[in-house]
């Protein structure tokens, strides 16, 4: 084919692509994903096969807590503790829209009672409480009930002698409760500090976005603190950083990598493998404490 | 007076005011018509009207700015008036000291303790030193230090609040801001020693509860103590910094709001206008609340003490529902 002729090849595929005046509606919502990293789309039917790992790039994409206990927890292991517990409005807070609104609005969106899903479970056959955020419902922020929830996972796992694991992601402290939600990040501290005083294991995993007062509370006093490919997670966020302080940030600033190479994360570890590196760590960290 | 008067936003229609009057009765004897001295008597009990009622009643907004007030008392004039045989320890061991924290050995009263303190600068060039008391890592790193140190010899610890929050800055983050803040939390909860946290002007979010919980939680009046900055509640709501007002009253921040959430024990008033119009009785009134605090915490048992600290913590937030407990 002559070099004009190829042009002209060209041409007629730019014409294949999808109409953009069509109406997106009869592709059903939730089928294609495109990977906000390398940007290609990807058949959701192949993300659950890798659990949310873009096929072309390695992409982490966002778990739901549900999706998350799937990956972690031994097969029809997890039972749910404190799913009835709800968030009230104690500041009767109102500004932009009421606070009612958003945690009924979340509710129903994510299917969730709260930011925050913990159970008993195994995971490798070991016995631990598993906590999973999802960023779903208000960002995650950690309010009264998940500061509850927190606390009542580390509070079972010392009376039954199981690891804590949990999975973080969050805004940070939920403002819509004021001074009640900072006050869980010291209320979730001490009660991760009391399984350590017991020599129990407790590992977390920083998934993508944690920030602010659960970076500055329970999720960074892991025995073990592992984190996502990616995930960027730090106490204020970059936009805040940035304008702070006036500079341009570095390259990797806050990523799961950069946080690995200044020495305040132990090993950024793919999905693929996260079941396996857990189960290895609970198999040398509960010798000495559980058994 | 040599050293210009700072206005808070809200005071500026009566320094106004003030400043007209002023101006009024400059004006020579000779020249003073009937109408205009009749004018000078309004004015002057319009002066005294607004004084009177300006500071009456203050809205959150209003105290979030007498807290953050250039010449209130500083963690500095609390350790020097209330503290004898002052001692301060620097350096976290790892990285460097900062001058935002200040942590030390100090007696109150008669009684031996480890003393913590966000600091913030009297002047711009103490300031810049003390980075307008925005702690960084290894300022939360040395406390923790100071924190063990109090556990292991028996002494108890207070700490002076009074900082915007943590150093939102690149070098901040890349140690670990989150991490320091974290092991604080960790530290303090179960520390086995008296535990005496005093509000005296701002308490920005984690930055300052690092050090800033514990058995007793005094509250100047104006002080406040806050999950987020008005400024920044404002932007993530409205996108604008100009709603803060509208964001303080929101964020129940208040020592009296502090206080009806059960989270402050006490509340120690301040003279009209504020703490910066008589420093040395608002220290004098801090001192003796803190001596009194200490003195009821002294004959508590260690095990019972952080028994109680966490009783009380586990106490702390509202959750509804079949297992949860309704509640503050």
């Amino acid at each position: 084919m002559p070099i004009s002729e190829w042009f002209k090849a060209r041409e007629d595929r730019r014409y294949t692509s999808l109409d953009p005046s069509a109406p997106k509606t009869d592709v059903p919502d939730g089928v294609w994903e495109k990977c906000p990293s390398c940007k290609h789309i990807v058949y959701a039917g192949d993300l659950e096969h890798t659990d949310g790992v873009c096929p072309h790039c390695g992409h982490h994409f966002e778990l739901t807590a549900p999706e998350r206990v799937g990956t972690l927890a031994d097969e029809d292991s997890f039972a749910e503790m404190d799913a009835d517990l709800i968030s009230g409005d104690p500041l009767s807070f109102t500004a932009a829209k009421p606070y009612t609104v958003s945690v009924a609005t979340a509710r129903e969106s994510s299917g969730l009672s709260e930011a925050i899903v913990t159970g008993r479970a195994t995971l490798g056959g070991h016995p631990v409480v598993l906590g999973v955020m999802d960023f779903r419902f208000i960002g995650a922020s950690m309010g009264s009930v998940v500061g509850e929830k927190v606390a009542r996972a580390f509070e079972v796992a010392l009376a039954e002698r199981r690891a804590v694991i949990m999975v973080t992601a969050s805004g940070g402290a939920r403002m819509q409760e004021g001074m009640l939600s900072l006050m869980q990040m010291a209320k979730t501290a001490a009660a991760a500090e009391r399984l350590a005083s017991a020599a129990l294991p407790y590992i977390v995993v920083l998934a993508n976005n944690t920030y602010g007062g659960v970076t500055a509370s329970f999720a960074t006093l892991g025995d073990v603190v592992l984190a996502e490919p990616g995930a960027m997670v730090g106490f204020a966020g970059p936009r805040l950083v940035e304008q702070a302080t006036k500079l341009s940030l570095p390259k990797g600033f806050q990523t799961a990598e950069s946080l690995v190479e200044h020495g305040m994360v132990d090993a950024v570890v793919p999905r693929a493998e996260l079941r396996e590196t857990l189960t290895a760590l609970l198999g040398y960290l509960t010798l000495g404490g559980a058994s | 007076m040599s050293k210009r008067r700072f206005v808070m936003e809200f005071e500026r229609p009566l320094v106004e005011l003030e400043e007209k009057l002023l101006e009024l009765r400059r004006i020579d004897a000779a020249a003073l018509t009937p109408e205009l001295a009749m004018e000078i008597d309004t004015l002057a009990a319009e002066v005294d009207r607004l004084h009177a009622s300006l500071y009456r009643d203050l809205g959150p907004w209003e105290k979030v700015q007498i807290a953050r007030h250039p010449d209130r008392p500083k963690t500095q004039d609390y350790v020097d008036a209330l503290f004898e045989d002052v001692i301060e320890l620097h350096g976290d061991r790892a990285f460097g000291d900062d001058e935002a924290m200040f942590a030390g050995l100090g007696t109150i009263a008669g009684r031996k303790a480890v003393v913590l303190g966000h600091r913030k600068g009297k002047d711009i060039k103490e300031n810049i030193r003390r980075n307008f008391g925005q702690v960084h890592p290894e300022g939360f790193r040395k406390a923790r230090r100071a924190m063990a140190l109090a556990g292991r010899f028996g002494l108890p610890v207070v700490s002076f609040l009074d900082t915007a929050g943590a150093f939102p800055g690149i070098e901040a983050e890349e140690r670990g801001q989150a991490w320091a803040i974290a092991e604080c939390l960790a530290t303090l909860s179960d520390l086995p020693v008296p535990v005496v946290v005093v509000g005296i002007g701002e308490g920005g979010s984690g930055g300052a509860l690092a050090i800033g919980f514990g058995d007793r939680l005094i509250m100047l009046e104006n002080a406040y103590y806050s999950v987020i900055s008005p400024e920044m509640c404002a932007v993530i709501l409205h996108k604008d910094a100009a709603k803060a007002a509208e964001a303080a009253g929101c964020l129940s921040l208040t020592a009296a709001d502090l206080a009806r959430l059960d989270l402050a024990d006490e509340v120690l008033p301040e003279p009209v206008g504020g703490a910066h119009r008589d420093p040395a009785q608002v220290i004098e009134a801090v001192g003796v609340a803190v001596g009194g605090a200490l003195d009821a915490l002294a004959t508590t048992p260690a095990d019972r003490l952080v028994a109680e600290r966490y009783a009380r913590l586990r106490r702390i937030g509202h959750v509804v529902g079949e297992s949860g407990t309704t509640g503050t």
